[in-house]
């Protein structure tokens, strides 16, 4: 049976996979596709599966049920062809910090096969994409976190992998050094390459085309950040401003005990509620019985990270603890 | 936040030099009595190297800072008992239980008799750890960990609290938690100093200071910060019958960004941000250079821009100041 090149699928496929370690489900039963050429953003709290997915996608790992393709090879059984057209880079970069740049490269272009010309155009490309063109001498060490990070990503891509899995590969960055890292993700994906992304950051979750949440193991959500943030916030966002006197009106709102969340947000104040329409007034009555003005009280748009936290408490009510 | 405004953290011309480079230069900062104040930059900005100094345990170069009323320079010790530090890399003993941890910092602190007992009682049920008393420290969670340093750093009711980071590398939700334990400091009055990479948490705070090779840039709220920003945000959904995904993006983000009065482009999953000069009055002429390449605008809308818009266009403006 020829499996190999099924160019028109999608990138990954995931179906019922499942891990379990001893009596525990690290990853039950999760399916979703990734369609070529899309960013895709792998999300959920520490300890959700997250890893033990990416780790089996890479067939590094072998499920207890459930396959996978990604690039059309089974995860298991042609795990070896399948590696050589993906790239992986991990949140501890795997760079030689005692070999130089250009060093680096060559390695990992070695361990991929890649050589003579095309190792010299692959270097070329790479060192231009991630601005380090003149600092092939440099021992890797002594770059600093950014440029640290986007050589992390050449040595990933130096056999020009079609599905490239990113796993926290921003974690300690500044916003700069990451705005210049999603530049490049953008670049390889208008080139075709599939990208699965695990990230932190919510802000970032939103340049992704497509999420899936995962909790427990479980996938809890999935859609385009918009499709998210429209159908999986359990109640809405109220920001209440009362005029620079949020240090007194949050333990007035805590103690009403009608909210999941009281947060300040400098001087105004969010509140997670499930009935708006109710509440608003009960609050507006509540400040003002303590002598406290609202200038304005108003349902806002939820920012993904409210919709993951929200999605991420409402799993841990269903899933029990 | 009443009107009777005190400060508590004033530096004057602070400066560090580690030989030639000069870490922090001239810092004038003021921080107001119960103010989360936010400290912002990119890395190598000198944020690490101000908290250090303004904890005491780093010698300035140059200046001085007067910090809970004492005098950094002549009265450093006086000031390492008002102030709790959680440095970026704290340290907590691994095979040490959660209550060992934390009478260890008690011991250190003098914290004895009835006092003690119920600062840590308190303090567990604050960090939310008060189940967890038995467990070594060494198998928490990244996020219960920063809660118990937190915890640590508590121990001797300070009146200011310096955060180095606090939240890398921690998820979401322990993020938001960790955020709520804050709040509740805030409203007890403990005026909280936080570095930070995360610019949703920079809107959290009450004044956020941008640094940039170790001067203050810019000092405001949030709100005042994001409206620095020169030029007005749009947003919209791109269509296309031709082209889909990221080629769509990355094709209206390069017709867009060589339109007249388009300042900056950047794309958030399949919806693209532009700041323009006049957003009403550009609007037609953008749509025009989009339709010519059968691209249609689609959900348009006028918005605010991030915190961390706001960020990196400042800095850019900054960086393109100085090249000039």
């Amino acid at each position: 049976m020829s499996t190999k090149t099924n160019n028109n699928g999608p990138a990954i496929e995931v179906m019922g996979l499942t891990k379990k370690f001893g009596n525990f489900v690290a990853v039950n039963n999760i399916s979703f596709e990734v369609p070529r050429g899309q960013i895709f953003g792998f999300l959920g709290p520490n300890g959700a599966g997250k890893t033990t997915t990416i780790r089996m996608l890479l067939g590094l790992l072998t499920p207890t049920n459930g396959s996978a393709r990604v690039v059309g090879y089974d995860v298991v059984k042609e795990g070896e062809p399948m590696r050589k057209r993906i790239g992986y880079m991990s949140q501890k970069f795997s760079l030689y910090n005692d070999l130089t740049v250009d060093e680096n490269l060559n390695f990992y272009g070695g361990v991929y096969g890649v050589r003579n010309r095309k190792l010299r155009e692959r270097k070329k490309y790479i060192l231009e994409m991630a601005g380090l063109t003149g600092r092939e001498r440099e021992l890797t060490k002594n770059l600093s976190g950014g440029w640290k990070q986007r050589l992390a990503l050449g040595v990933a891509i130096i056999h020009e992998p079609e599905v490239l899995f990113l796993d926290e590969p921003t974690a300690g960055v500044d916003p700069i050094s990451r705005r210049a890292f999603w530049e490049l993700i953008y670049d390889l994906a208008e080139g075709g390459t599939t990208i699965l992304v695990t990230t932190h950051y919510m802000d970032e979750a939103e340049h992704c085309q497509n999420l899936v949440f995962i909790q427990r193991g479980t996938l809890v959500a999935q859609g385009s950040p918009e499709e998210i943030k429209a159908t999986q916030m359990r109640g809405e966002v109220i920001e209440i401003d009362c005029n620079n006197e949020a240090d007194r009106a949050i333990p007035l709102l805590r103690e009403l005990d009608l909210f999941d969340e009281v947060a300040l947000y400098g001087a105004l104040i969010h509140v997670v509620s499930d009935d708006p329409a109710k509440h608003i007034p009960l609050i507006e009555k509540s400040l003002a019985d303590h002598g406290l003005q609202v200038s304005t009280i108003d349902r806002i748009a939820p920012s993904l990270e409210d919709v993951f936290i929200s999605s991420a408490r409402e799993a841990e009510k269903t899933l029990g603890r | 936040m009443n009107n009777d405004t005190e400060t508590i953290i004033k530096t004057e011309a602070l400066t560090k030099r580690f030989r030639k480079l000069v870490a922090v230069d001239n810092l004038n900062l003021e921080i107001e009595k119960g103010q989360i104040f936010g400290l912002v930059g990119p890395d190598g900005a000198g944020k690490t190297t101000t908290m250090r100094m303004l904890a005491a345990i780093m010698d300035p170069s140059e200046g001085n800072a007067t910090i809970s009323g004492y005098d950094l320079r002549q009265q450093p010790e006086r000031i390492k008992e008002h102030i709790g530090y959680m440095a970026q890399q704290f340290a907590l003993y691994g095979d040490l239980t959660v209550l060992e941890n934390i009478n260890f910092f008690a011991d250190v602190f003098g914290i004895r008799g009835k006092v003690r007992k119920e600062r840590i009682d308190q303090l567990l049920s604050f960090a939310r750890l008060t189940e967890f008393t038995s467990r070594r420290s060494g198998r928490l969670s990244g996020g219960m960990k920063k809660k118990l340093g937190l915890a640590c750093a508590l121990i001797h009711s300070p009146d200011i609290l310096y955060l180095d980071e606090p939240t890398t590398g921690v998820d979401p939700v322990s993020r938001r938690e960790f955020w709520d334990i804050l709040t509740g400091l805030h409203v007890e009055k403990t005026t909280i100093l936080v570095n930070t990479p995360y610019m949703d948490e920079a809107e959290r705070c009450s004044q956020v200071g941008l640094m940039y090779k170790g001067r203050l840039v810019q000092q405001g709220t949030p709100t005042q910060i994001k409206g620095l920003i020169s030029g007005e945000l749009i947003e919209f959904r791109p269509k296309s019958e031709q082209i889909q995904g990221v080629g769509l993006l990355r094709k209206a983000n390069r017709i867009l960004s060589e339109q007249p009065g388009v300042l900056e482009v950047q794309t958030y999953g399949d919806l693209m941000h532009v700041f323009v000069d006049n957003a009403e009055e550009r609007r037609p002429q953008l749509e025009d250079a989009l339709e010519a390449e059968q691209i249609t605008m689609t959900n348009f809308r006028k918005t605010m821009p991030r915190m961390e818009e706001a960020f990196i266009s400042l800095i850019g403006q900054i960086e393109q100041e100085k090249a000039e």
